[in-house]
Formats: structure tokens, sequence, C-alpha cells
């Protein structure tokens, strides 16, 4: 299958790219590994339609990139494009504490999904802790789905949250919003979750919370994979785009989480950007300090760095704990001591904890990007 | 409505849930064994983490949180 342009992601940021790209274009192939299209917010329910004459790869996971430019895929093999856009959004930052790989503990977003995805939750006790706008967001829906919040737990302190939002008021009415909606939940700022057991949460100040649910997430990592595959150049743990959206690689465009954590409106704008660009249409300039003050109003307390025990498990796949990996100087040597991000999530989610705990940058990505059945590996178009 | 089966015991599920969120209603939170031994359950919900890991029909290390129930479905925790 060929196309003039392939979209990997169909969130927000893809699908405002897929509109741009079918104003122009007659061939445009839009791939996400979900069931629907609408990415981690509208999961299920897109606010943006796949245009008519955009065809949609649901359920695809692109397992692989190869210049030129080609997809590989589980279910539809080796699909080209002449151009690519990467809407790969982001994925939760989870850091570790005792207790935190005991089930009932998920990701903020990641309960969130699991509802969307039909977990009833009515009458559960449920803590939203961590950082970032979205816990707002997730303690909001969870309690519409009607769960008991018993409580939201935002590690940075209400006088940074203050001067942010008084900077951004177009974002004020729906911080009304969603806090209308949470009349009676406790907003704890400067504090955070120090240890789960037993169905107790203790905070930091040392009150305890009894739950049935932790809904913990720091904040959003960019999915960068994909971009770093075909030698995108990453700026600051972001892919680097210009006004153009367009990547270090040409030809390779990036919208929305990989180029800067904003959120929903900023994925849209990108979208645009990249799908006009990508089809030879003019382009708006993006009006970009959001990022930038976001991160900055909810940069990370580094004592969240220290709240693992040297016997708390810090790779989930490969159980490596936090005391084993110390003695080693970096990820590399780590990994091949220890395992620590050898397991099938390949560091998705302990690459960033080491990190931010232990001050390890993650090395090149590994091919395939996902595990994949080793028969498609050795099928002939899918070799090197 | 329809029913599926985990570890032997009937679900009842409404259409459009993933396996993970039936398996949690249902009840069930230890959905793997970690290498060591630990329980483990759904974490990220997006098919990042690969916690939620189980057998589905006779396949194993299907992710259920990616994965949608259907009707008859055979699910066992690992
Ligand atoms: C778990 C979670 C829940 C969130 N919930 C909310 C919320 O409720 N409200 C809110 O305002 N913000 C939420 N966010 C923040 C969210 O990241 C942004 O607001 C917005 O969705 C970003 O849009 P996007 O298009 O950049 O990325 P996304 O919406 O993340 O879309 C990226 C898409 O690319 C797909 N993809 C990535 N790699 C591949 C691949 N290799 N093969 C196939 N498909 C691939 C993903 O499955 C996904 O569908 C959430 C974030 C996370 C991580
Ligand atoms: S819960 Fe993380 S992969 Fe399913």
């Amino acid at each position: 299958m060929k196309f003039d342009v392939a979209i990997l992601g169909a969130g927000p940021a893809g699908l405002a790219a897929a509109r741009a790209a079918g104003r122009r274009s007659a061939s445009v192939a839009l791939i996400d590994d979900n069931v629907t299209a609408g990415g981690q917010i509208w999961r299920g329910a897109p606010r943006i339609a796949v245009p008519t004459g955009v065809r949609f790869f649901p359920q695809t996971r692109v397992f692989d990139l190869r210049p030129g430019f080609m997809l590989l895929t589980e279910s539809h093999g080796a699909m080209e494009a002449s151009r690519l856009i990467l809407a790969t959004g982001a994925r939760e930052l989870l850091l570790p504490f005792p207790g935190w790989t005991v089930p009932g503990v998920f990701g903020a977003g990641g309960l969130q999904a699991l509802v969307k995805s039909g977990l009833p939750v009515g009458g559960k006790r449920v803590m939203v802790a961590g950082s970032g706008p979205l816990l707002v967001a997730v303690a909001a829906a969870l309690r519409t789905a009607g769960a008991r919040v018993v409580g939201i737990t935002e590690q940075v302190p209400l006088g940074r949250i203050v001067p942010f939002l008084a900077k951004y008021p177009a974002k004020l009415p729906q911080a009304f919003a969603l806090r209308a909606r949470l009349l009676g939940v406790p907003y704890w700022t400067g504090t955070w979750p120090v240890r789960f057991d037993e169905g107790m949460v203790t905070l930091s100040g040392g009150r305890t919370v009894a739950v049935d649910y932790l809904a913990c997430g720091f904040g959003l990592v960019p999915n960068t994979e994909a971009a770093q595959l075909l030698g995108c150049r990453l700026d600051g743990g972001f892919v680097a785009v210009d006004s153009r959206q367009e990547t270090s690689v040409a030809g390779v465009y990036c919208a929305g989480e990989p180029t800067g954590i904003g959120g929903l409106d900023k994925a849209l704008e990108d979208g645009e950007r990249a799908g006009a660009a990508a089809t030879g249409q003019a382009v708006n300039p993006s009006r970009g300090a959001f990022v930038r003050d976001l991160a900055a109003a909810f940069h990370l307390d580094p004592r969240l760095f220290d709240l693992a025990e040297p016997s708390t498990v810090v790779c989930r796949c490969e159980d490596v704990a936090l005391g084993t990996l110390r003695p080693y100087r970096e990820w590399r040597e780590a990994k091949l001591m220890t395992r620590c991000g050898m397991g099938p999530c390949q560091g998705r989610i302990c690459g960033p904890i080491t990190n931010c705990l232990l001050g390890w940058s993650a090395e090149s990505v590994r091919r395939p990007l996902v595990p994949v059945a080793a028969e498609l590996l050795s099928k002939d178009v899918l070799q090197p | 409505m329809f029913k599926l089966r985990c570890d032997g015991v009937e679900i009842v599920v409404a259409e459009g849930t993933s396996v993970a969120a039936a398996l949690l209603g249902a009840g069930v939170s230890r959905f793997r064994s970690s290498v060591t031994g630990e329980a483990r359950g759904p974490l990220c919900g997006m098919g990042v983490c690969m916690e939620c890991r189980v057998t589905i029909d006779g396949v194993g290390h299907r992710l259920a949180c990616q994965t949608m129930c259907r009707a008859g479905m055979e699910i066992m925790t690992t």
C-alpha cells in the first residue's frame, strides 16, 4: 500500500493533521493501534471525525519505520508513504514509591482510560495523585462515573499554580468548570503519596487515607521513539521541529505531545500545521510559550525522587529494585548486568524513572518498537 | 450484555468493555505474576506497561487493556 502522506497516531494531533492534509492530498493514511480514533483524551469519542477520503487503519501497531518511508505493521504488513506525520502522543510519568507495584495502583490517566473502556467505579474510593492539569480532569471524570474521589494530591505548591492560571485566563473557565464538578473533594497541594499498603495511602506530611484505587501520575513523557528510529533530532527530550512542524529529517513532520507537552489545543494547532505543511499548503505560525510555562509550573519536586527504598522495584518487567541499580553509572551497563529495561515494555516505564532517580539518559531506541511475533520479523519484506 | 469466563468463572460484561475493565470490574486484581512472583495488574491503561498481560483463548501475553471482550472468551490470568 502506498500513500502520499501517512499519519501515525489518531489522537487530536493526528486527526487535525488528517483534516488538513485531506483538504489537499488524495491519498492519506491514518494509523493507530487503538480500536477507535481519538487518542488519549477523546478515547473512543473523537470530536474530529476521520475525514472522508482519508484511509483509517485502527488496531494497527507500527513496530518499525524505515527511511523512504516505510511503516511496518503487524496487521497490514509494510505501508509506504512519501511524507510522514508522527503524532504519537505521550505516556504518563510513573514514579516508584513503596507499594506502587501493588494491584490497585494505576496511572492517573491510566485509571481514566480503563474507566473509558468500561471499568465501573461506582462507589469506589479513589485518590488521584501526582502532578499536572490532568489530575483534575481525571478526578472530575471519575466522579461523574460515580467514584468517591477522596482527595487530589498535587505535588506543586498552590503558590506556583495560581500565577500559572492567572497567565492563561483562557484556561480558567475550564479549570473552574472542572473544580465545580469536584465540590467537596479536597485538593492537597505540595503533597504526594509516600507509601501504599493494604489499601492505605500514606501522604507526605503523615496523613493516611483508605482507598480502593490510587490513580497516580506525575505528568507526561513524550513518545519520541518512532521519530528516533528515523533519526530525527531531539532537543531536551522532545522531537525538534521547525515552524512548519518538520523534523530534522526532510519529509518527516511531528505534531502534538512529542514536540512539547501542551495538551489538546496545542496538539490541534500542531496537527493542522503539520497536515498543511506536508501537503504544500500555507502554514500559520505557532504561538508557543504555553509549553514552557506549563513545564515550569509543574516542575517536579526532587524529593519525589527519594521515595523509593532500596527494595522498591524500579523495572517492573524484570523486577529490578532500586538498590540493585545503585552501583551502576549508566543505563547501558545496568541493563547488561541487571536486565533493567530489557523486558517487554522495553524501558518505556523504567527509562524515565532511572532518568529522574539516577540521572541516566536512555540510549538509542531498539527495533522493533513493540514486541511482535517472531515470524513477522523473519518475513522478507520486513528485513532491514 | 454477554458472557465470558476468567479462570473458569463466568463474567457478564457490556458491549465495548476491554478485557482489563471486565476483569477489574469482576474483582480480579492479580492479572499476572511478575518474574519474582509478585501480583501485578493494569497500570498504564494504554498498552505501554505490559503489566496487564493475560492468556486469551489460549494465546499468551495478550494485553488486556487493548483487547475488547467478545462473547465466550476464555481468559486465564498468569
Ligand atoms: C493515559 C492518558 C490519559 C489522558 N487523558 C486526558 C484527558 O482526559 N484530558 C486531557 O485533557 N488530556 C488527557 N491526556 C493528555 C493528552 O496527552 C493530550 O491532551 C492529547 O490527547 C494529546 O494529543 P496527541 O494527539 O498529541 O496524542 P494522543 O492523544 O496520545 O494520540 C497519540 C496516538 O498515537 C497512537 N500511537 C502511538 N504510537 C503508535 C504506534 N507505534 N503504532 C500505532 N499507534 C500509535 C496512540 O495509541 C494514540 O492513539 C491524557 C494522557 C495520557 C497519557
Ligand atoms: S495496563 Fe499497561 S499495557 Fe495494559
